[in-house]
């Protein structure tokens, strides 16, 4: 009895955003007087990063440093309409509308900063850290706080703005299925290491090497943060859970933790990420949102790396012990392909 | 050549790759900025809908039918009204709209679902009566004194038995136990080129069959939704949505109350993963707080999120490969098979969504898909991260290994090979762009220490694409296999009638004879089956089904708001 090392690769695509589109998703932006601005959403923070990604974009776009801008989510009574959090939508549509929404408020405060100025607003540029300055000529600035500030007491103006974002909705073609799906597509590629024990039927992820491809990282600590928790979602799909283990039999079906099993921090297999950013064309600064397709490449990974191990081909998902067993048994023993 | 700073031996930024494409001089954007809420989540303050308690709060509970399929023949609530500390007991004759489908906001689908079964169970969970209580112990012990005399029926599990003639009816509408695409198919199809012709040419055929079984998303916390009157003739509810306004639309459906009469607030969800879109709990606590006066809660205990809440639906594929000796792969053949559960929720869209992206991110010239949504007697199946897709990656991915294997090739370099490449043209026939399939694979293997082809070393999404592998191909072949009658043309979005403009090039197997003319029905009342069962008779209306054709809801939220006429 022995245990066994395989190697197993996968890769994969993944669409961006609502399949087929018709869904929108609206923002607004506000400045107080003192140029803080709020962006405020009917959109879902599930602990995605929503309200941060949503924050840096607003800031970019606005020309003002992070710190002063904060979003607001999901009251239906102040956050305009968004489809919701979903699909690998957040980031890209409501990405999309927050910069829509942040330039109308941009430019007002440029006109603002304009007339104080007594310069034409085509001429200014934003620093990021607080100020709006002559392109070219920095002393002539004004602050974004005293431009906001001008705006309201002295113009009569408001500094905010409007945007949605919506990809027309795609018909689709009863007899080809031809269809204009999504917009953009994110990309990873995976090998997994395994170790199979030919006695009990266990298989251990013990190593997991990727490349994703995910536009723009628009932040790179909440990317890692996906991806992360992604590939372990993936191998906790690909060898540990299910509700129904004897599906399409009903039986067993788990009811708590201790029974619907998931991989804890000691199953954990080191994860070394790399990340490719080809810039989405109609992503909001190019990025794609890498949340759900991080998974996709671990599953099939897992089952050719225990082929590679053994040389049993498990095609029912998840894997589970006794699937390992039997087609080891139905074969005689481990037989190794050792082929990647 | 690795440029980027924050590498660390876990993680590493190429920002080489794609760098002409890039303006990495930004100020906000690209910055590793903590999130704005992580001090209240880190120190367990961020406020999550269940922390909003209200003085006087009441609990639901419901009572779930033991059987995969039954009749109801009566449902006594006595007892349970009696049982201490219960307020009300509600059924299905309290719920003013007492049918849905989640995507009729969408326009797509035909109501189908009760909020409690008046009637019938199709799935083992399924909720027949809530029960409203002072406490959460005093609603589970009414729970178990609701009374149901069941008339148990044959029920369906498999797919594929689910499919076959003679098989238990899941659900009225859909006599085939399938969902009707378009009206006029009970499967999407995918047609791209002539499979059958190129495997006549290829050098290996290759065939599998895969299956993904249910997942749970498994959140920490758990779905649910808290009600309350408000002094202003409104109700305020607090959700563990993923989208609020789906979740508002859907309550303002189902209660017949104007959305001006809500005020749904979220926005901090403790873990989604797609488990948190079905809108199950929002109707029923608003209901809940209409009828009593009072705050309620309506939340799932983890083994009704385990069992009752819907999964990640399980998926079963057949793929057939076409492949020549050097690794390219010339024909793709893909039966797929949704398992929707009891009823449609988003296996449909699912469905849509997996066929636009089939065969994968590789340029095959001939593919060939049909894919179906299947109603068993299941816990419904949902939303989940990579909803659509992640089981058919796995089919695909665990394929690409075995034509690797079969044609004696690294599997890396097959990927590469055969690749989308930008220019490409895809099977749902619209051209790639912005690919990074072959960079990703590239990467990897040299992280690995995999030794590639030359060829594959020098391959680039950019280059090679287009052209010839641009074109849409001269001759697809197309059929009429799964054609049904009387369901009018709902779709996705409403298509224009068109004939189709290729010819049918092979005849239409097991096609039904044409059917003679009959006059449009409403989409609502299918006239005909859609297999060769015999036609069953309808369920007993549903007592708050009058009014109006059922699907029309207050409000929509969607796009498609006005795009078809009624």
């Amino acid at each position: 009895m022995a245990l066994h090392r395989g190697r197993g690769f996968a890769a994969v695509n993944y669409p961006i955003g609502m399949n087929l589109g018709g869904d929108p998703s609206q923002a607004l932006v506000h400045a107080n007087p003192d140029g803080k601005f709020t962006v405020s959403l009917s959109s879902i923070d599930l602990g995605q990063g929503m309200k941060s990604v949503t924050r840096q974009i607003a800031a970019e776009t606005l020309g003002v440093p992070v710190e002063d801008v904060y979003v607001d989510t999901a009251d239906s009574d102040t956050g305009p309409h968004c489809m919701g959090s979903f699909a690998s939508r957040g980031t890209h549509r409501v990405g999309n509308a927050v910069i829509q929404a942040a330039q109308e408020a941009r430019a007002v405060m440029l006109e603002a900063a304009a007339e104080e100025l007594e310069v034409d607003a085509a001429d200014l540029v934003t620093d990021g850290r607080g100020n709006i300055h002559v392109r070219g000529a920095p002393s002539r600035s004004i602050t974004t706080m005293a431009a906001c500030q001008a705006a309201q007491f002295r113009h009569g103006r408001t500094v905010s703005g409007r945007g949605i974002f919506l990809i027309p909705l795609s018909e689709v073609d009863p007899d080809t299925g031809e269809m204009t799906p999504v917009s953009c597509f994110a990309h990873a590629a995976m090998i997994v290491e395994v170790e199979v024990d030919d006695e009990t039927g266990e298989v251990r992820v013990t190593d997991m090497k990727s490349a994703y491809e995910v536009g723009r990282a628009l932040n790179p600590k909440l990317v890692e943060q996906q991806l992360r928790g992604g590939a372990w979602m993936g191998m906790s799909h690909a060898a540990w859970e299910t509700t129904e283990p004897y599906y399409p039999d009903r039986a067993h079906g788990p009811v708590d933790f201790s029974s619907y099993l998931m991989p804890g921090p000691g199953d954990l297999a080191p994860h070394h990420i790399s990340i490719l950013e080809r810039p989405a064309p109609d992503g909001p600064f190019g990025g794609k949102g890498p949340g759900e397709m991080c998974a996709n490449p671990v599953l099939p990974a897992v089952v050719n790396a225990i082929y590679d191990a053994v040389g049993v081909r498990i095609d029912e998902l998840p894997v589970t012990p006794e699937k390992v067993l039997r087609g080891l048994r139905a074969q005689g023993g481990a037989r190794p392909r050792k082929r990647l | 050549m690795r440029t980027d700073s924050m590498s660390n031996g876990m993680i590493e930024f190429r920002k080489e790759l794609f760098a002409d494409e890039r303006d990495d001089t930004l100020n906000e954007i690209g910055k590793p900025t903590r999130r704005q809420d992580i001090l209240g989540h880190v120190t367990g303050r961020s406020p999550f809908y269940d922390d909003h308690l209200f003085h006087g709060l009441l609990h639901m509970r419901c009572a779930r039918s033991p059987h995969h399929a039954a009749r109801i023949r009566r449902i006594d609530t006595t007892e349970a009204e009696l049982s201490p500390g219960v307020v009300r007991v509600l059924t299905g004759r309290d719920v003013p709209l007492n049918l849905n489908t989640l995507l009729s906001l969408l326009d797509f689908g035909i109501d189908d679902e009760p909020v409690l079964s008046t009637d019938r169970v199709r799935y083992r969970g399924e909720p027949v009566a809530a029960v409203i209580a002072e406490s959460e112990a005093a609603a589970r012990e009414a729970a178990a004194k609701v009374r149901v005399e069941w008339e148990v029926l044959p029920h369906v599990l498999d797919v594929e038995e689910a499919i076959r003639p003679g098989a238990p009816v899941v659900l009225e509408i859909y006599p085939g136990n399938r969902f009707v695409y378009h009206g006029r198919y009970d499967h999407q199809k995918l047609r791209f080129g002539d499979v059958e012709a190129a495997f006549r040419t290829a050098d290996h055929i290759i065939e599998g069959r895969y299956q993904i079984s249910p997942i749970e998303q498994a959140p920490i916390e758990t779905c649910g939704a808290i009600a309350a009157p408000e002094t202003n003739d409104r109700y305020v509810c607090y959700t563990s949505t993923q989208a609020l306004f789906f979740s508002l639309a859907t309550t303002s459906k189902l209660l017949r109350l104007p959305s001006s009469r809500l005020h749904f607030i979220g926005g901090t969800v403790g873990g989604g993963f797609g488990g948190k879109v079905d809108s199950v709990h929002e109707p029923l606590a608003v209901l809940g707080a209409m009828l009593t006066g009072r705050p309620v809660k309506f939340m799932w205990d983890r083994e009704e999120e385990m069992q009752v809440g819907g999964p990640r639906g399980a998926e079963r594929w057949y793929i057939k490969d076409g492949v020549m000796r050097d690794g390219r792969i010339v024909a793709r053949k893909f039966t797929g098979y949704f398992d929707s559960g009891a009823y449609t929720r988003l296996t449909s869209y699912a469905v849509i969504k997996a066929v636009g992206h089939l065969p994968g991110p590789y340029t095959i010239p001939n593919v060939h898909a049909d894919v179906y949504c299947v109603f068993t007697n299941r816990t419904p199946a949902t939303a989940m991260r990579g909803f659509g897709i992640t089981g058919v990656d796995f089919a695909i991915e665990a394929h690409m290994d075995k034509v690797a294997e079969a044609v004696g090739m690294n599997p890396i370099d097959l990927r590469i090979l055969n690749a989308y490449r930008d220019g490409d043209m895809k099977a749902h026939r619209r051209v790639a762009k912005n690919c990074a399939l072959i960079e990703c694979c590239q990467v990897v293997a040299e992280k690995a220490g995999v030794q590639l082809t030359s060829a594959s070393r020098a391959a680039s999404s950019r280059q090679g694409g287009g052209g010839e592998r641009g074109r849409i191909p001269a001759h697809t072949a197309l059929d009429q296999v799964g054609r049904v009658e009387g369901f009018d043309t709902g779709s996705y979005a409403r298509k224009p009638a068109r004939q189709a403009q290729a010819t049918a090039a092979r005849p239409a197997a097991a096609a039904p004879a044409p059917a003679p003319p009959q006059p449009r029905v409403p989409r609502l009342e299918p006239s005909r089956a859609a297999s060769a069962a015999p036609p069953i008779p309808p369920a007993p209306a549903q007592p708050a089904q009058t009014g109006g054709p059922a699907r029309s809801g207050p409000i929509r939220f969607s796009s498609i708001s006005g795009f078809r006429r009624r």
